[in-house]
């Protein structure tokens, strides 16, 4: 199928004539668009057939998206719940392989609107964290839908902070059971996907305590409701957290658990057992029991995060090029809202990001893998560097992707308000992602404790190996530069290596600069943990700095492996380009603070990023159709393939219900009687 | 109450019901609004089910329902002063928008404002008695905020001496106005206006939309709701599309310009009489944004104050507030709010003042006002939404929940963005002003009010790289040489941004062209003259505050407020020379100390802003602080948790096992 043909998928009269305002933005083909989007499928074969995939949800009304925006949240979690079962009996008529990309395509062609989401995160919970006995036992159970299984982590009062989980098993040597409890309301498991109406079983993880010994958060599988009519099990008190900003087919829930017992077999025992008689073994790092976290944090970048944010890119950026407001030149029409700087200023930034992040991911995925294999085979030595990339990526991702949809969203001025420009939905998807699986200012702190460390480190063994002892993503912290860049003009700031070295030098710099804050701190008597929390705010800056040097990097990186292909590789530089550099202007204090750039240096900065969006607007909308979602998938009345914004807003607002009828009770009920007393008096 | 907030309450340096007396005015006022306050709360007509477990329309209906009493009991207690209308109807819809927004907030002051005595006379009784109701419909689907780009005509026929009133296209139907997809019978249409063959811009007309009585939709009329939205459930935002609709003469608003008869137009004697509502509604929102960010603020501190997460030192669980980094997302938002309640009301004073004026026929303070009002209204509704953003963030996954008020805080006040004139195009308003400003102190003017500091540019001569004499004489804990440094800040990047200009149109580019490609730089120039202003007015508001410690408590806030955004913006003030590498350094620290001497007031200082419960909305900022027993009383009334097993599971679930 043609890439046009594939992408206008509303088959509404409007989508048989682009308007001309897109059209023309189309006509001029710097790049091949078709072989970009080869590129960010990784392979012409995957393009194929995830447009084979994303055709079957082309005509069946069932699994249409725009309905959902005039649903109730009752109504939506059924609609979800109904597009489940029909994606589940279409996988089974057509033959998918479980762990194919088949699902994954699917999912995307459904934006991810159905239910179940964390039945198969509880899933892989159970592949990485069981033994072969329980992988066994359970997961085909889990695939073939006789159990819904959730993962209870969460609680009321405790979150990102797993030690502070309240949640306790106690092991009953007599008996040879768990007893589950939530000895406190602050220990009632809260949030959890699938679990307010939906899961049967809960993978709760609670603080295990065994021949009086509190031995840290293990993973218990725990039945919730029964398996003959679904009400819940004697001890257990379960259902909806209630209504949320978004979310509305996560069936997020609670559970308190009253002394309910579960054999010690559903203890999941990897990495750690009970014995019979109540003796702990331990095999494995206490970090191992983290690893289905970190498989789901990878999983929601590639699959909800980016997506949100190049979603929001393809709607602002195909709007900003229909919509017409003032003048550029008295004579001219008026001008399309793209050509004005800050229009450009507000979307090129989320465009570069969306790009950026996605060679980010395919980097973090391969490392991923690399890592996970070795897991599987019992070694864990890549688990602590797998561990903070993903933690650094996830906060650094969830951040800015949150902040370029809202940016996004509010660059396309009042329509950008309505559900129906889709980006209210994608602002309300992405920003959950900020908190859910780990809250970003914790994450950042994670990633800091991870580069004090190593930065102690090159102090403690100097000599000519440290380097080589140093992980892959801190070996910076030892390169030889300048104490200056050396860049003479605003066509110097556009070589990788100048604004790579800056980001290096001043994440360095800062890394640094809080190492020495604590070590003064530790030195005038604080004690660690006190010297920790005054130095917190440095050290998140330091993160993030960490955080955006990698990003450059691993950018810059993919940029350069793309020789091959050099229409595409300009393009995509200039986008690396702007990541950089707009990181560099939006805190050029922490640049010029020690000298390393200059106030004529950033002035120059300033003229190349000017320059660059001018040129990068040129190619916005091919750039942002490159991302091939279909108009269905977009489910946005402005960002349709066909640019035809209006005709079809105002189509689509008449499926309001309100708009049923011109009658108004409400109006009849209680601003008429109030007119005829008014009459009365008169 | 919990025993935290019982601790931090009793450990505050300041009693806060003075910094109350403050923020309302006068002890008087504080207590007429509690007063006005307690009546509503305590009316059993203003009751009703929690708004977040009710559907779109059961929402509209308490609304409407609730409007209709209101306007009523407004009456019955005799509340006519603005100030007492606004408390009124806030505490009645609790901070929620209503479908009789536009009817009593536009509709009704635009007649009073710009109808003659004869359609007062036909239109205002009828339409304070709620005959008549009425909307304000000015957007178009295709235009917004650049006016002259409205598509609706509004064409003379003098041989029926009536107007054509036509949406010509289907970007010129009208889109947005509140109270217009199912409440309104009468609108007020902004359209061209054509006569005798030419068109003299935009003017209002009054349009029976529906028929009183049937409520039915006149011949000609297209009436509907535009649909979902990110907030505003309550309100039915809606479209109008008018197909060659005649209305009499008599129905344009008339008190300025004029069309005879025969179709002869009359001009009005001042144009800029017309900017008076709007420089109105962008001064209120600069209060609105105040407000906002005030009860988010008020949220997260306190939850933040009896939420024990993670520990500092093992064995002892601090509250959230006592770590460095959530208070370095919160208190700065705190002093935001402050700063923002003190332009609030500056601005409304400077309002009143300068109308006061207008009715004696002195215009001459109107231009800087408006340019004052547009950036600042940018500038502030910014500044609060990304704070409340922050607010929410830092209160962890509850703040995602409905249960703790925010995400409808956020998404009431999101709009504040884009309505009234959209920020980026309020901004380079603003920058226009400033631009002539800065050419008339060129040629040697001298400027007065707020940008007279400008005067100072030429004999400043500011240049990049010059080495300046400033930094000896920063005084990171003086206000006057802090207000002093962001005045240097702004002109500096004035003076940029204006020599950038000068430089676009020295290559021959033309002036529109040469805007645009200095823009951003235009933007950023506008957004520190406003962050100027803002330091500057809460500087003077110091100087004002009777009480020692009151104003030493409010002090931290300002020096907390200015040295963060030097801290923000280091770049700023680094590369003009304003600051030394070594100040922003003092910076940083001092707003890291700034942060641990403000710490035992935070819960005080949000006390202060006395907002009660039910105002809130929020589980977790309840005054009592017993956030996690009523979470999960909140969580029970779901409507998902009205059955014990849900249908879906009979419906898909079932099936799904048994396929196989």
């Amino acid at each position: 199928m043609s890439s046009r043909a594939h992408r206008v998928s509303l088959g509404d009269s409007w989508s048989q004539r682009v308007h001309p305002d897109i059209e023309s933005e189309r006509r001029r083909q710097a790049f091949d668009v078709e072989r970009l989007t080869n590129l960010l499928d990784r392979g012409a074969r995957n393009t194929t057939l995830r447009r084979e995939v994303e055709s079957l949800f082309r005509s069946d009304p069932a699994f249409s998206l725009v309905n959902t925006y005039f649903m109730t949240q009752k109504e939506h979690f059924q609609a979800a719940a109904q597009k489940r079962f029909l994606l589940h009996k279409m996988a089974q008529r057509l033959n998918w392989p479980e762990d194919g990309l088949e699902i994954d395509y699917a999912r995307r062609a459904l934006s991810g609107d159905i239910i179940l989401g964390v039945h198969t995160v509880a899933t892989k919970a159970i592949i990485s964290l069981g033994s072969e006995e329980q992988i066994a036992k359970w997961v085909p159970l889990c695939k073939t839908y006789q159990i819904i299984a959730t993962y209870a982590q969460t609680e009321m009062g405790h979150g990102s902070y797993l030690q502070g989980l309240e949640t306790e098993a106690t092991y009953d040597a007599a008996t040879q059971e768990f007893v589950i409890h939530s000895p406190t309301i602050t220990a009632t498991k809260w949030w959890p996907g699938d679990l307010g109406c939906l899961a049967t079983h809960a993978i709760v993880m609670a603080q295990l305590i065994c021949s009086g010994a509190k031995r840290g958060m293990h993973a218990f599988v725990v039945p919730i409701r029964s398996p003959q009519d679904h009400t819940p099990l004697p001890g257990i008190t379960a259902g909806d957290i209630g209504p949320r900003m978004g979310l509305e087919n996560a069936d997020n829930g609670f559970l308190q658990l009253d002394h309910v017992r579960v054999p010690r077999e559903n203890m999941l025992s990897r990495f750690a057992q009970v014995l019979p008689d109540g003796t702990y073994i331990r095999c494995g790092t206490a970090q191992s029991n983290y690893l289905p976290m970190v498989v789901t944090r990878v999983d929601i970048l590639t699959s909800v995060v980016l997506p949100s944010l190049q979603k929001a890119c393809v709607i602002a950026t195909r709007y900003s090029v229909i919509r017409r407001q003032g003048r550029l030149r008295p004579s001219d029409p008026e001008a399309k809202i793209l050509d004005y700087q800050t229009q450009q200023q507000k979307l090129l930034f989320p465009l570069a990001m969306s790009y950026a992040f996605h060679f980010q991911a395919v980097s973090l995925l391969e490392f991923f893998q690399h890592a996970y294999n070795a897991v599987q085979s019992n070694d864990t030595s890549l688990l602590p560097e797998l561990h903070v990339l993903t933690t650094g990526s996830k906060a650094m991702m969830t951040d800015f992707c949150a902040y370029g949809v809202e940016l996004c969203r509010r660059a396309c001025g009042g329509h950008g308000y309505s559900k129906l420009s889709g980006l209210p939905s994608l602002a309300t998807q992405v920003v959950a992602s900020c908190t859910y699986e780990g809250e970003n200012t914790v994450l950042y702190l994670q990633v800091a404790r991870f580069l004090m460390k190593n930065y102690q480190q090159i102090w403690e063994t100097e000599g000519a190996h440290s380097q080589r002892s140093l992980p892959q993503s801190v070996q910076y912290f030892t390169m030889v530069h300048h104490d200056k860049c050396p860049a003479q003009n605003a066509s110097d700031f556009l070589l990788p290596e100048i604004y790579t070295t800056a980001w290096a030098h001043t994440a360095a710099r800062l890394v640094e600069d809080s190492a020495r804050h604590l070590q003064v701190l530790t030195q005038s008597g604080a004690d660690q943990q006190d010297a920790w929390n005054q130095t917190s705010v440095s050290l998140v800056q330091a993160a993030k700095a960490h955080c955006y040097y990698v990003t450059v990097k691993s950018f810059q990186d993919a940029v350069k492996k793309l020789d091959s292909e050099p229409a595409i590789q300009l393009v995509l530089k200039r986008l690396c380009d702007l990541f950089a550099l707009h990181g560099i202007l939006a805190d050029s204090g922490i640049f010029l603070y020690d000298g390393f750039l200059s106030g004529p240096q950033v002035d120059m900065v300033r003229t190349a990023y000017l320059d660059l969006l001018s040129l990068i607007r040129k190619d916005a909308v091919l750039l942002t159709d490159a991302f091939d979602f279909t108009d269905q998938c977009l489910n946005s009345a402005l960002g349709c393939y066909d640019g035809n914004v209006y005709e079809r807003l105002f189509q689509w607002a008449q499926m309001s219900p309100n708009n049923n009828s011109q009658e108004n009770p409400a109006y009849k009920k209680y601003i008429q009687p109030l007119i005829r007393s008014h009459g009365s008096k008169l | 109450m919990n025993p935290d907030l019982r601790r931090e309450r009793a450990a505050a340096t300041f009693n806060p019901e003075l910094i109350t007396h403050l923020l309302d005015g006068s002890p008087e006022k504080t207590r007429r609004r509690r007063e006005i306050e307690n009546k509503i709360l305590s009316d059993p007509d203003f009751q009703h089910e929690n708004h977040n477990f009710l559907t779109r329309s059961e929402r509209y209906e308490a609304a409407i329902k609730k409007s209709a009493v209101m306007v009523k009991k407004m009456r019955e207690f005799g509340i006519a002063d603005p100030d007492e209308i606004m408390w009124f109807k806030s505490f009645v819809h609790r901070g929620q928008p209503e479908p009789l927004d536009l009817h009593l907030g536009m509709f009704l002051p635009t007649l009073l404002q710009q109808a003659t005595a004869e359609q007062q006379e036909r239109f205002f009784m009828p339409a304070w008695n709620l005959e008549i109701t009425g909307t304000y419909a000015q957007t178009e689907m295709g235009h917004g905020t650049h006016l002259r780009g409205l598509e609706t005509t509004a064409t003379y026929d003098p041989k029926t001496q009536e107007f054509i009133i036509n949406s010509p296209t289907v970007t010129s139907i009208k889109w947005w106005p509140g109270g217009l997809g199912k409440t309104s019978n009468h609108a007020i249409v902004l359209a061209q206006l054509i006569t005798q063959g030419k068109c003299y811009g935009l003017h209002a007309f009054i349009v029976p939309i529906r028929e009183i009585g049937t409520h039915k939709p006149l011949p000609g009329i297209t009436v509907g709701d535009i649909g979902p939205k990110f907030g505003y459930e309550e309100m039915d935002n809606g479209y109008l599309k008018m197909d060659n609709y005649r209305i009499p003469r008599e129905n344009m608003l008339m008190k300025y310009a004029q069309v005879k008869p025969d179709g002869t137009y009359v001009k009005p004697v001042s144009n800029k009489l017309t900017y008076g509502t709007m420089v109105f509604v962008r001064s209120f929102l600069v209060g609105a944004a105040a407000q906002s960010l005030s009860k988010a603020c008020t949220i997260a501190i306190r939850y933040s104050a009896v939420r024990h997460q993670s520990e500092i030192k093992p064995g002892e669980p601090e509250p959230q507030v006592d770590f460095q980094t959530q208070q370095y997302k919160l208190f700065p938002i705190l002093a935001t709010a402050y700063a923002f309640q003190f332009v609030g009301s500056y601005m409304k004073d400077t309002y009143h003042r300068i109308n006061e004026s207008i009715g004696q026929g002195d215009l001459s303070e109107l231009p800087e006002l408006h340019a004052l009002t547009a950036g600042l209204k940018a500038f502030t509704t910014w500044t609060a939404n990304a704070g409340i953003e922050e607010c929410r963030l830092a209160c962890g996954g509850h703040g995602y929940s409905h249960c703790s008020g925010i995400p409808n805080i956020y998404v009431t006040f999101t709009p504040a963005c884009t309505f009234e004139g959209e920020n980026t195009v309020m901004m380079l308003q603003t920058a226009r002003f400033l631009m002539k400003v800065y050419d008339q102190v060129q040629s040697g003017k001298l400027v007065h009010g707020l940008v007279s500091y400008l005067n100072d540019l030429p004999s400043q001569r500011i240049q990049p790289q010059q080495v300046a004499v400033w930094p000896t004489v920063v005084d990171i804990n003086n206000p006057d040489s802090l207000t002093e440094i962001y005045k240097l800040r702004a002109a500096r990047l004035i003076d940029i941004a204006a020599k950038s200009l000068q430089g676009e149109m020295s290559h021959r580019k033309s002036k529109e062209v040469a805007w645009n490609l200095t823009s951003v730089g235009l933007v950023r120039a506008t957004d520190a003259h406003c962050h100027y202003v803002v330091v500057k007015l809460f500087a003077d508001k110091l100087l004002k505050i009777q009480d020692k410690t009151i104003q030493a408590v409010l002090r931290n806030l300002f020096l907390l407020y200015s040295l963060y955004g030097i801290s923000q913006k280091a770049g700023d003030f680094l590369q003009g020379n304003i600051m030394t590498g070594s100040q922003i350094t003092q910076v940083n620290q001092r707003v890291l100390e700034l942060l641990a001497v403000i710490r035992p007031n935070a819960v005080a200082l949000v006390d202060a802003f006395d907002y009660k419960d039910i105002t809130l909305g929020s589980v977790l900022g309840r005054y009592d602080g017993n956030v996690y027993e009523n979470l999960f009383e909140w969580a029970k009334k779901s409507p998902l948790n009205k059955t014990e097993v849900h249908e879906s599971y009979h419906k898909y679930l079932k099936p799904l096992q048994s396929k196989l």
